[in-house]
């Protein structure tokens, strides 16, 4: 059993735990992942770790509810515990120094791009991000990604924080102003999609880290397979993070609805959860 | 004496009919009556055959006397002492190429050879009921020494149970949350239920071992922390990374590897959705693709979820079909249909990005290949498509990378598995040792366990005689 050590609501929909697992604490590298179930008859699902403590042993998990096993965990409390926790999954993001990079993150893909941007500041690169929500209380990690970051802009869809407008937007002005040298972006499918589509119309490299639907997480299973540069990979082990430009996105996009039904089946027996597509 | 039947002893099944909608054992067992009536069939030959075809070289004849006599626990005392998982091997073995392929009461004309995997299977299951496993003695002495074994699947149970016997403190390391690796997550409950796999589990824990799940070597633990804190380790991780075909639209929804399909269905309990979380795909129409015993268990998994029509393409004919005989007539028993001498080319999209059908065409046999089989050559023009919303890839598995990739000093062979001496399980590195799927490719439950049997004999001969000062003298 794995203890949750404190347990926080960000916002209406986001939930920030910290989780008793001293392995994977003292492992875990930006990038990675953890695969949970919460009870015996839960689903196993990843979830990016956020941040570690490794001193007291415990990772920090924060997430979206989005299906029945997030909304499940959402209702936990500081004390309670989880059935099963392995880790840290995935390739660890590279880590070295670039010069100048730009870091994107989305709504809850904020949380995965925080030891992104904590890392690549510890290795001395100049680091510039950019944090994009639909709305001002979404815009979580604010002061984390701040501290660690040369330059930070926010971006909200309904300008309540921040600049009006989308993360793509301010990624243009970035790169007309100064030479990025790498980049990385995690969110939304979609917005993974445009950050790649105007990093590599500017010739940046940019980096993002897929989610598809997974069970294992260790190679086995194969339904995390995504189409990379042509080739059959699996993001549980040769990812989570690939080169945005070797992604083929429309045929990921269409893989993350392959349960969209069962989902829905699934939330009748639990109303309260709000149907949304993985990712 | 009563006089031997020619043929075995029938066995109770549950009717095709019934079957074919629910996910419980097909095979329902003998009585001890009707196990005794199959023992009188032996010949009790001095040389057995039987014992040297087995990979763990059980004394079959012994245990079949005791059966005959009546005599249940003696029987599972001879047993135990070969073997750690009789219930399951008693159940998946391949019986019929083994130890009753030899069988000189066989050999005579027109006999059946004595249904040894059913008697195994009767034995075990009365263990199983009737044995109180928490009272079986460890010993007290000092541990001659720690052991890691990676992997909780057959052949690390097997090397755990026989190094608790030694007296050997031992650590199982599962990734997944679940032990028994393809037990657990690959073999259906119609064939081997979870119940019988987890009470041998529970056997070999009785016996002292220590089983950690939800630990991934490589990643968790790395291989320096595990040669650093043990005596020796056994890698016995299986060869679970599917292969796909990768013809066009693999990426579809609604096309599966059969580990994907099968973890969903037996680990996840996917069968049960929504009282499990796990989804599957409740199809109509089925295609699987490939002719081992895996495809026939996707196939069969596949007709109890409720599809209509459930076909196995495979690119040979019946004559070379791998899979188990016994497994064929079930599935035929079970609607299952064949498309002999046929190989998918295409999965077809319905313009929304989910199969709906599936490209094949009609091979011929041609001269062998390195596997000794004829090989299939494609016929030209004689393409069809077969209508169908799951396809279950079942065409073999490769080496997992997770923990090879962290171990560089490790010895691959050319095809990616570990290179270790099939006699002693020895690998490239002193105190490394390796054995099962992992050494030799997919292969069987019993020869990945004959792989343990002899990987821990070694292991206690490296540690007795080569290590001079184990890590650990803990009592």
């Amino acid at each position: 059993m794995y203890k949750i050590t404190k347990s926080e609501q960000l916002s209406e929909n986001e939930y920030d735990f910290w989780i008793e697992a001293p392995r994977i604490a003292a492992k875990a590298q930006p990038g990675q992942f953890v695969i949970l179930r919460i009870n015996d008859n839960g689903e196993r699902i990843p979830l990016t770790i956020a941040e570690t403590d490794p001193s007291n042993g415990t990772i920090r998990l924060i997430f979206q509810v989005i299906g029945k096993t997030t909304a499940e965990l959402s209702k936990l409390n500081t004390g309670d515990s989880i059935l099963d926790l392995t880790g840290p999954l995935g390739m660890p993001t590279e880590i070295k120094n670039y010069g100048t990079v730009l870091i994107v993150g989305g709504g809850v893909g904020i949380a995965a791009i925080y030891p992104i941007v904590k890392g690549l500041k510890q290795a001395g690169n100049r680091v510039i991000t950019i944090l994009g929500a639909k709305t001002a209380e979404l815009v979580i990690l604010q002061e984390e990604c701040r501290y660690y970051s040369d330059e930070l802009i926010i971006t909200t869809d309904d300008g309540t924080l921040g600049v009006k407008g989308l993360v793509t937007e301010a990624m243009e002005q970035v790169i007309a102003r100064e030479i990025i040298n790498c980049s990385w972006a995690i969110g939304p499918s979609m917005m993974m999609k445009f950050c790649t589509l105007t990093a590599s119309k500017h010739e940046v490299p940019i980096y993002v880290s897929l989610n598809p639907i997974m069970i294992d997480g260790t190679g086995m299973c194969g339904g995390c397979r995504v189409t990379i540069d042509g080739n059959i990979k699996f993001a549980c082990v040769d990812g989570p993070e690939f080169k945005g430009t070797d992604v083929n996105w429309d045929e990921f996009i269409s893989r993350m609805k392959q349960y969209t039904d069962e989902e829905k089946q699934c939330l009748t027996a639990d109303q309260k959860v709000q149907v949304t597509p993985h990712g | 004496m009563a006089r031997r039947s020619r043929t075995k002893t029938p066995i109770a099944e549950q009717k095709p009919a019934v079957r074919k909608s629910n996910f419980d054992e097909v095979c329902l067992g003998y009585t001890i009556e009707e196990g005794q009536a199959e023992a009188i069939r032996c010949l009790q030959c001095k040389d057995a055959p039987c014992i040297a075809s087995c990979p763990v070289m059980i004394d079959i004849p012994g245990f079949i006397l005791a059966i005959k006599a009546g005599d249940m626990q003696e029987a599972a005392d001879i047993l135990g002492r070969y073997t750690n998982l009789p219930a399951i091997c008693g159940r998946v073995c391949p019986q019929e190429k083994q130890c009753e392929q030899v069988c000189k009461l066989g050999k005579a004309k027109n006999f059946e050879p004595v249904a040894i995997g059913k008697l195994e299977r009767l034995v075990a299951d009365w263990a199983l009921e009737n044995q109180d496993f928490s009272t079986l003695s460890q010993s007290t002495q000092p541990k001659i020494g720690k052991i890691a074994v990676i992997g909780s699947g057959p052949s690390g149970l097997t090397v755990a149970g026989d190094l608790a016997k030694l007296n050997y403190e031992v650590i199982v390391y599962e990734a997944l949350h679940d032990a028994g690796g393809v037990l657990t997550y690959g073999i259906p409950e119609f064939r081997l239920p979870k119940r019988i796999v987890k009470k041998e589990i529970q056997s070999i824990e009785a016996l002292g071992v220590t089983i950690e799940t939800n630990v991934v070597i490589g990643k968790t633990i790395t291989m320096d922390e595990i040669m650093n804190e043990f005596d020796a380790c056994y890698i016995s991780v299986g060869a679970g990374a599917p292969n796909f075909m990768g013809i066009p639209g693999t990426a579809l929804n609604g096309v599966y590897s059969s580990s994907e399909y099968l973890t969903r269905i037996n680990l996840m309990h996917s069968y049960e959705f929504p009282k499990y979380d796990t989804p599957i795909k409740r199809s109509k129409n089925v295609v699987v693709i490939g002719g081992g015993n895996v495809a026939m268990d996707a196939a069969r998994s596949a007709k109890r979820l409720g599809a209509e029509h459930v076909s196995i393409v495979y690119r040979r004919s019946l004559e070379e079909l791998p899979a188990r005989i016994e497994e064929y007539h079930h599935s035929v028993e079970e609607e299952i249909n064949y498309h002999w001498l046929t190989n998918p080319i295409e999965y077809m999209n319905d313009g929304h990005g989910n199969l709906n059908g599936v490209k094949c065409i009609k091979m011929e046999l041609g001269e062998p290949d390195q596997s000794g089989r004829r090989r299939p050559v494609p016929i030209k023009n004689s393409e069809f498509t077969i209508e169908a919303d799951t396809v279950i890839e079942a065409i073999g598995q490769g080496s997992n990378k997770v923990l090879l990739s962290t171990f560089p000093e490790l010895k691959l062979t050319k095809w990616g598995y570990i290179e270790a001496d099939p006699k002693t399980g020895e690998t490239s590195i002193p105190g490394v040792f390796a054995g099962g799927d992992i050494v030799t490719g997919a292969a069987t439950v019993i020869l990945a366990m004959g792989a343990g049997k002899v990987a821990a004999v070694q292991i206690d001969k490296y540690v007795q005689e080569k290590k001079q000062t184990p890590v650990t003298t803990k009592v």
